[in-house]
């Protein structure tokens, strides 16, 4: 199957302190991958990197052909202003973008739209309500219900069943399977390895380098996991510049 | 007796007319932006603007006087230098909006009062300061018009992308490239909507109209919709009773018509339906599900 995603070289951080090193490798289109790590491995900054907001340092991420508006991005700690007064519906109905843009009216089909995108997450009846007014795992619900709309060929979830319970994991993992099996690709971070194990046929294991990325037996091994922790998170104010770019290819 | 009070100012007196419409004009176009700098937590962004708008204006008077028209342009280009060079840093560099600005509308309102009194009078500078609605020629009352015109118009063009990036930024950037543009775009209404409220009341006051009908409809309404419908209308009775207040009692125009807002955003604090001091006290009981 073609690549959709490759990752040619490359190397994201902040402030030139890479976050992720050097990283090689192909997402073939419709792939289900999980991307497990310790925490600062570097999972959300691949994602920024992936979704156009963080800029490599070095290499370069290529999306085969697809625009911003293919892309559906759910972020680790969504950046949204609780207090603003907007309804779910119609926050939910910004998933539509796409297809209105600026002016687009939101007709009866989008209306209908909207509605079976939120009686997917089951929160049919929360139309109306404050977006102020949702608990977290509501939330979360909520913004499923847009990437829903969004209608994404490449959709990126950032540890979505965070501080989530099971009953709403389970129904969000539903969701994601019924993404895969309409042959979007899907990337998502998570920290459960029973959960990755269950339903990921892929998976990278990155600990600021990849540590392995193979299909999900391979890589969850225990000798992975430790050198996962292992190479944990070397933060040094005075490092010296990477020379791994000086140096000849070893992959070719 | 009542109608002596509060219509025959307005039908006797041309001036009253004139000051009534251009207090409508700049309701209509200012209150909306108040209600969008509130939601964005910009309020006292809109007051730093007023300020930054001051040294423009200040050379419009110093070249021609007492002429609208040049300190009206002076008054936009010193606001729109200012708001693109503070969008700019903070887009940039990652320092606050809110920090950025500082900087630039103590810089400007310093050279602003320099400007003035180098060569006006104290009368000049009151003036300046605190407008004179009063003083609408045809001319003044056209260019406001015109500018809460070009305020909704554009307000329409940017509202979805201004919406979106208000309630969820990091959502706006992955999926459009329109959310810089828009915030500049209303950064530019807050610089119109100032020097419009500048020449009727004044830099200090201007920003009056704008935020406090925002505080007013913020009490009484839960959706964007409606608050800026109740914004608009606050604004306007605030506008129309100032002017009846001003006229009966010799209170100048300007603050006038912000102490009416006054009175009713008072009222709205303690009487609102969202949220008021006395509809927290005394709550409703509560629902079974």
């Amino acid at each position: 199957m073609a690549a959709q995603i490759q990752f040619r070289d490359v190397t994201l951080g902040y402030d030139r302190h890479p976050a992720v090193h050097h990283l090689n490798g192909e997402v073939p289109s419709g792939a289900l991958l999980a991307i497990v790590g310790p925490n600062g491995a570097g999972k959300s900054t691949l994602f920024r990197g992936l979704v156009g907001i963080l800029k490599p340092l070095a290499g370069s991420i290529a999306t085969d052909g697809l625009d911003v508006r293919d892309i559906a991005y759910l972020p680790q700690t969504a950046d949204i202003d609780r207090s603003f007064p907007i309804s779910v519906f119609d926050l939910v109905g910004t998933g539509l973008w796409r297809a209105t843009g600026f002016f687009g009216g939101i007709g009866k089909a989008s209306r209908e739209k909207i509605g079976q995108a939120l009686a997917a997450v089951g929160l049919t009846g929360f139309e109306n309500r404050a977006i102020g007014t949702l608990s977290g795992g509501q939330l979360q619900r909520m913004l499923f219900a847009r990437v829903l709309l969004q209608d994404a060929r490449l959709i990126v979830l950032d540890e979505p069943f965070n501080a989530i319970d099971a009953k709403t994991s389970a129904d969000l993992l539903a969701l994601i399977k019924r993404w895969h099996a309409e042959g979007r690709t899907v990337l998502a971070a998570l920290h459960d390895m029973d959960l990755v194990r269950g339903n990921f046929p892929q998976t990278l294991l990155l600990a600021r380098e990849p540590v392995a990325w193979a299909t999900t037996s391979e890589v969850l091994t225990a000798e992975n996991l430790l050198a996962a922790r292992r190479m944990c998170e070397a933060f040094d104010d005075s490092a010296a510049p990477c020379v791994a770019d000086d140096m000849p290819s070893q992959a070719a | 007796m009542i109608t002596e009070v509060l219509i025959a100012p307005f039908t006797e007196f041309e001036f009253m007319r004139r000051a009534l419409a251009a207090v409508i004009a700049l309701s209509l176009g200012g209150a909306p932006i108040g209600v969008f700098l509130m939601l964005r937590r910009m309020s006292l962004v809109g007051d730093a603007m007023a300020h930054a708008i001051l040294p423009g204006a200040a050379i419009g008077f110093l070249l021609s006087g007492l002429n609208l028209f040049a300190m009206t342009t002076g008054g936009l280009i010193a606001g729109f230098t200012v708001a693109i060079l503070a969008g700019v840093v903070s887009r940039t560099t990652g320092l606050k909006e809110d920090a950025s600005l500082a900087t630039f509308y103590l810089a400007s309102l310093a050279l602003g009062v320099t400007i003035v009194s180098i060569k006006g009078t104290n009368i000049d500078l009151l003036h300046v300061l605190f407008g004179n609605i009063l003083a609408m020629d045809d001319q003044t009352l056209l260019v406001v018009a015109f500018n809460a015109t070009i305020t909704l118009l554009v307000l329409a063009v940017i509202y979805r992308p201004l919406v979106i990036e208000s309630v969820d930024p990091l959502f706006l950037r992955t999926v459009s490239r329109a959310g810089a543009p828009a915030h500049l775009a209303f950064l530019a209404l807050v610089v119109i909507n100032l020097v419009n409220g500048f020449q009727a009341l004044g830099t200090l006051l201007a920003v009056g109209l704008m935020i406090l009908p925002a505080g007013i409809a913020r009490f009484w309404s839960r959706d964007i919709t409606g608050m800026i419908c109740i914004a608009v209308i606050a604004a306007v009775i605030s506008g129309y009773a100032g002017l009846v207040l001003s006229f009966q009692t010799k209170v100048p125009s300007g603050p006038a018509i912000i102490l009416v807002a006054t009175v009713l955003y008072a009222g709205s604090v303690l009487f609102g339906s969202v949220g008021g001091v006395i509809r927290q006290m005394f709550p409703a009981p509560h629902l079974e599900a």
